[in-house]
């Protein structure tokens, strides 16, 4: 028994000045096995792979780890100290040098050599790629490659350092189905050599599609350890919650809302393309409609929503709005005419890191009133109060910079923003991505309230329960075309995956 | 105490103000007369301050006005301008060919500012272009006019260094008649005073500091970076034709070669021990400003010290590299985790993280 | 084009080529306009430009640029900036010929003097910006304020070495053999190269080594390239750093001293301008600001293209000083915006405008 186990935290407590982010949390990981690690932002993941990986020194608690069959404990100072006891970590964001190539990113930093034998490494690269079945080149530059080869480049470097544990940080957050498929048959190659896999997700059916056990933290502690077939999803989420349990279920029940106005279209356009969408397409949404673009990743779903919005280049098309036509040439012109948009990528698109939480949300009101007209410091003041009320933003004050809030805190500044400005039209891409479970519920019933206030929206995401609960309607697309439409009845998960793969239903 | 600390630790004036402060203490206890002002007459008969403090004001007076485009262009795109003398340079020739080419007038000052002006604009916008449209870096983009701009200005100069005299022009670089106060610090205050009514009255402020933080959400909230930009590089180019006209009139002639020689770097550091983050974002005029007094002062304390003036240059190195080792966050945060360790309670920091 | 593409590799069965990467792609297009340029001189100006005694001058001139620039390059490679290469230069003139003068020196420690200085310098500015994390620009700038004072603090009147020793080092020429011109008198004088630029080679080629075959040289393309992601895969980032500032100050100190063999004199005035010509240098040889890109030789052939032009505005009648410059100004604004067009082009996609060699490799995405 002992020798099945590969890594043991035991007792782990770690606190910053003021915080308790970890008290007495045990974390075990079996050989050969792919185990989740569960839990809301802020419950103290990503703490406990920092602990375990070098980044922060842990507090107190031990960890050991299986040496020749043995448990013996370790004190990891850094991650490059890690690395060598064979834990490697890949993180959702590439963690690899863009400007070299596959081979040499799999090689750099490890070991005692000084010189480069350019030639061996190419051979030793390809060799490793092939055996896990990595389609890349070993000579190719690592930024011609997809994000999931890179990826996979990462994990590939990872299983050539012997590593034992390997930690999967989000991985699949940016990934479509084709890729997230092969990177589980990597997992699972792996797992049959005896690799332990710790892997964290916001993504429920992928928990529940490959792993073997979970552990779930709540507020710095443990809940508990559990084999995957003990612990149905709904279970998973409360005990991730705590006691917001009735709430997901009651969400999850209710009906979609807003009906089928299709009489009064806010928005309306025809053969709409901008340079990053060249396929013309034709949209429009009634008032106070929930709808939703689905389709994979690089379906063309979020280039299609940023086409209405103005935010590529505009290269053709007609728009109206509330039955009158209107240029809409660029983001402001989108914005002066009542639409709003919240972005995919948070961090590139959205918040602007260095400013106060008041700034960043009176930022798009303030554009749309004019360079020469700035709001008043007390003016800003209650927009920023109200609006940190209205959502419940936890911030310590609304002149704390925004890039010390939590990702779900930060997208609710991002929310706050754009209802500040009373939109008519609200497209919001993937609001919930990367976010806790119960701001996402939030989320989910701010849009239900907004559009029963008769605010149209958009509304894309990636997990499609969530759409299929607040939208009316669902636009398919595939390579960039729209290939469906689905309503009402329609709209199943079923129905969804045929028209997304193309097969009749 | 402890949030007063705190606003301290966190305020990027600090350190620059610490460090004038320092500076005035130093001279103060060197010699108490330091800063006395005294009341003299000069050679055209005017009453005029004198002392050390007027020529620290007067001296830095260029560079400050000069570091406040600087500062707009390092934050909105993450770089330095570092041709603005040379660009400066030209600027005065312009004005001092159109001033030779008429009788000196009213007028014809205000005319000769306003042609230097736009041509001080133009070459500074393009720069503007190459950085904003182009999206090439700054301090590469501006290498080009680094490189040729004083060669441009000895062009059109037609390979001299003309002078020009002129009362008009000597109560401009020094004193008009009846007022005490040097006309270039007269003219910064009524730049600083532009400058903040610009600040206060538009989002310039905001505008670029959303650019120089994240140009994807500026763009997506209808600020659009390339406007922007050019603003910046605009704002730059009225500084540089300011700067370059005050500096001609001063010494009354142009010489390409020596006009604001290295002021660009003088100006860039002024950013920087201002406390402004070369790399972009957040940016506070007022410590550029303050930053090109320090340097000024520092100037001005070691001439009074008596190291000649070409030494100089070794000795304001040294002070500069301790300003900036006291503003990295290395040692910043090193600073304050000793802090801690001296004075173990830190209620304030719970209840922040608490809240966080 | 990808099934051409796959038929061609099937037929031939050959790997398939990797596209060009942008290092090396800036890089060609250097060397090609330097070799065009020189041509063109030869055939329309003729004259000096056939004399092979002119082409050598090119590095017997600026031996030291290119061994400052080539410090430069791997502190640009790095992600960083160093703007005191022309001021260390002139203060280890000025300190070795006071050495060799004053204090009755000998030419091997006037050398150590000036690894001395540079390697003093290096430490400084690694120390600085490596581990108190100050911007390098800020740093740089303070390291040449204080060289440019401390040059007029050893000596503020221009001095010339007169150490009988040194002068037999500084007159040392190395004939080519083969290579000359016929003078007025029809003698034939064969070419000739300065001690300093055997050295500048020597720089060159070891430079061009460390990053591309050692720990070191690949560890600053990483850290050039992402430097977060660089620490992740283990790389001291900070030590990387380090010792490029370190390493840089050492080649500054070298080129100082090869300055000095090559005009024998010590002067506040030597060298100005030198950091933002090699700026320049390395910039026309495709080494980018952003860092993670660039190469060494480019950073030659951006020197010598920087110097040529300069010969071929004198060659064509522009005698008056301020042309240089301003051709200097212009052609460095052709390389920047050319390589700001092809690298848009290449990231965009934009790919049809671009023969098959230049562009991008396909992303990988599709291929399943």
């Amino acid at each position: 028994m002992q020798n099945d186990i590969i890594l043991s935290m035991r007792n782990i407590s770690k606190s910053f000045p003021g915080v308790r982010a970890l008290q007495n949390v045990g974390f075990t990981l079996r050989k050969g096995e792919i185990h989740a690690l569960m839990g809301e932002n802020g419950a103290g993941k990503s703490t406990l792979i920092k602990v375990l990986t070098g980044v922060y020194p842990k507090d107190s608690g031990q960890v050991f780890l299986n040496t020749d069959n043995s448990l013996k404990e370790i004190n990891v100072k850094s991650p490059y100290e890690a690395q060598n006891l064979g834990i490697s970590t890949v993180y959702q964001e590439i963690t690899l040098c863009p400007n070299l190539t596959v081979a040499e990113n799999m090689f750099i930093g490890r070991g005692s050599y000084q010189t480069v034998n350019w030639r061996i490494m190419k051979k030793k690269a390809a060799e490793i790629l092939e055996k896990l079945n990595i389609p890349v080149r070993a000579t190719q530059q690592l930024d011609t490659c997809s994000i999931a080869m890179q990826q996979m480049v990462a994990i590939a470097r990872a299983v050539d350092m012997d590593c034992k544990v390997l930690i999967l940080d989000e991985p699949t957050s940016s990934l479509d189905e084709q890729e997230v498929e092969k990177l589980f048959s990597l997992k699972r190659d792996l797992k049959s050599r005896g690799v332990g896999i710790i892997f964290i997700t916001h993504f429920l059916e992928q928990v529940y599609e490959i792993c073997d056990r979970i552990t779930v933290l709540r507020n710095g502690e443990l809940v508990g350890e559990y084999e995957i077939k003990d612990l149905p999803r709904v279970q998973l989420i409360s005990k991730m919650m705590g006691k917001d349990l009735e709430d997901v279920s009651a969400l999850q029940k209710r009906k979609p809302v807003g009906g089928e106005t299709e009489g009064t279209p806010v928005y309306e356009a025809a053969g709409l393309s901008s340079i990053e969408c060249s396929n013309a397409f034709d949209f429009k949404i009634g008032k106070g409609e929930v709808n939703g673009f689905t389709g994979l990743l690089g379906s063309g779903r979020s280039e299609s929503v940023r086409a209405i919005f103005a935010a590529d280049r505009i290269t053709g098309g007609k728009i109206r709005i509330n039955e009158k036509d209107v240029k809409i040439k660029k983001p402001k012109d989108a914005m002066k005419h009542g639409i709003g948009y919240l972005p995919e990528d948070r961090k590139r698109d959205g918040i602007v890191e260095d400013l106060s939480v008041r700034e960043n949300i009176i930022l798009a009101l303030q554009v749309m009133k004019g360079f020469f007209r700035p709001f008043s410091r007390a003016e800003a003041e209650a927009f920023a109060d109200e609006y940190i009320k209205l959502l419940g933003i936890k911030t310590p004050s609304m002149d704390t910079p925004i890039k010390s809030l939590s990702g779900g805190n930060q997208q609710k500044v991002i929310l706050a923003r754009w209802l500040l400005t009373n939109p008519q039209y609200l497209i919001l891409d993937e609001p919930t991505r990367g976010i806790d479970v119960g701001t996402k519920v939030e989320i989910q019933k701010l849009v239900l309230k907004l559009a029963e206030k008769g605010v149209s929206i958009t509304f894309i995401s990636s997990e499609i329960e969530e759409m299929l609960r607040t939208c009316s309607r669902l636009i398919v697309m595939r390579d960039r075309k729209i290939v469906g439409e689905l309503k009402g009845e329609e709209m199943t998960q079923d129905n969804i995956m045929h028209t997304i793969a193309g097969e009749a239903v | 105490m402890g949030s007063l600390i705190k606003k301290l630790t966190r305020s990027q004036l600090t350190i620059p103000l610490f460090a004038l402060f320092l500076l005035v203490v130093y001279n103060l206890i060197r010699d108490p007369e330091f800063f006395s002002i005294a009341i003299a007459t000069n050679n055209d008969g005017n009453t005029v301050l004198t002392g050390n403090l007027i020529s620290i004001l007067n001296g830095a007076s260029a560079v400050a006005i000069l570091s406040i485009g600087m500062t707009l262009i390092t934050s909105s795109c993450k770089g330095q301008d570092i041709s603005v003398a040379a660009v400066a340079a030209i600027a005065g020739s312009v004005f001092v060919s159109v001033l030779r080419s008429n009788e000196i007038t009213i007028p014809v000052l205000l005319l000769a500012f306003l042609f230097s002006c736009v041509v001080s604009v133009l070459f500074s916008l393009f720069n503007g272009v190459l950085v904003a449209i182009f999206k090439i870096q700054p301090m590469i983009a501006t290498l080009i006019l680094f490189s040729a701009g004083r060669s441009i200005a000895y062009w059109i100069n037609g390979g001299a260094t003309p002078t020009v005299s002129s009362p008009l022009i000597t109560s401009i670089g020094g004193f008009i008649p009846g007022i005490p106060i040097p006309t270039p610090i007269i003219i910064m205050v009524v730049f600083l005073i532009l400058i903040t009514l610009v600040l206060r009255l538009t989002n310039l402020g905001l505008y670029t500091q959303v650019v120089g933080i994240n140009e994807g959400t500026a763009h997506l909230n209808g600020i659009s970076p390339v406007w922007i930009k050019l603003t910046a590089f605009i704002i730059s180019g009225v500084c540089v034709a300011t700067a370059g006209c005050i500096t001609v009139c001063r010494i009354g002639l142009i010489n390409h070669e020596t006009l604001l020689l290295d002021a660009e770097m003088d100006v860039i550091l002024s950013v920087a021990i201002g406390g402004n983050a070369l790399s972009g974002g957040k940016f506070n005029i007022y410590g550029s400003v303050i930053g090109a007094y320090i340097i000024q002062a520092l100037t001005v304390t070691l001439y009074a010290m008596k190291v000649p003036s070409a030494a100089v240059k070794a000795y304001k190195a040294i002070v500069i590299i301790v300003i900036v080792v006291f503003s990295s966050p290395v040692v910043k945060d090193f600073v304050i985790r000793m802090y801690k360790k001296l004075f173990k309670k830190q209620p304030e920091d719970e209840v922040q993280a608490k809240a966080a | 084009m990808k099934k051409g593409k796959d038929l061609f590799t099937e037929n031939l069965g050959k790997k398939p080529r990797e596209p060009i990467s942008n290092t090396n792609l800036l890089m060609t297009i250097t060397i090609c306009t330097f070799i065009g340029m020189y041509m063109i001189a030869m055939l329309v100006w003729g004259g000096g430009f056939l004399n092979p005694q002119q082409f050598l001058d090119l590095f017997n001139n600026n031996a030291f640029l290119v061994i400052i620039a080539c410090g430069l390059t791997m502190i640009m490679i790095s992600g960083g900036i160093d703007i005191s290469g022309g001021g260390v230069t002139a203060l280890v003139t000025m300190a070795c010929v006071v050495y060799l003068e004053d204090h009755g020196g000998t030419v091997a420690g006037s050398i150590l003097l000036a690894l001395g200085i540079g390697l003093f310098f290096g430490l400084l500015h690694g120390i600085l910006v490596a581990y108190l994390e100050i911007q390098p620009f800020i740093v740089t700038l303070a390291g040449m304020f204080f060289a440019r004072g401390m040059v007029t603090i050893v000596s503020i009147a221009p001095r010339t070495a007169s150490h009988e020793a040194f002068l037999n080092l500084k007159q040392m020429r190395i004939t080519i053999p083969g290579l000359g011109y016929y003078g007025k008198t029809g003698i034939f004088i064969p070419a000739q190269i300065e001690l300093g630029v055997v050295i500048a080679l020597i720089v060159v080629i070891a430079v061009a080594i460390i990053l591309k075959w050692t720990r070191f040289g690949r560890n600053l393309y990483a850290v050039g390239g992402n430097s977060h992601s660089a620490l992740t895969l283990g790389i001291n980032v900070k030590r990387t750093k380090f010792y490029a500032y370190l390493l840089a100050g050492i080649l500054s100190g070298i080129g100082g001293y090869v300055y000095l063999l090559h005009t024998g004199a010590g002067d506040a005035a030597n060298a100005t301008q030198a950091e933002m010509q090699a700026i320049a240098s390395n910039i026309i040889g495709g080494t980018l600001l952003t860092g993670g890109v660039g190469n060494v030789i480019g950073t030659l052939f951006g020197m010598l293209s920087l110097k040529t032009i300069t010969n071929i505005v004198i060659a064509s009648g522009l005698t008056k000083p301020y042309y240089q410059s301003i051709t200097t100004g212009l052609m460095l604004c052709f390389f920047i915006l050319l390589q700001s067009v092809i690298l848009a082009v290449r990231e965009k996609g934009a790919i049809g405008l671009l023969p098959e060699w230049l562009r991008p490799g396909k992303k990988d995405k599709n291929q399943s």
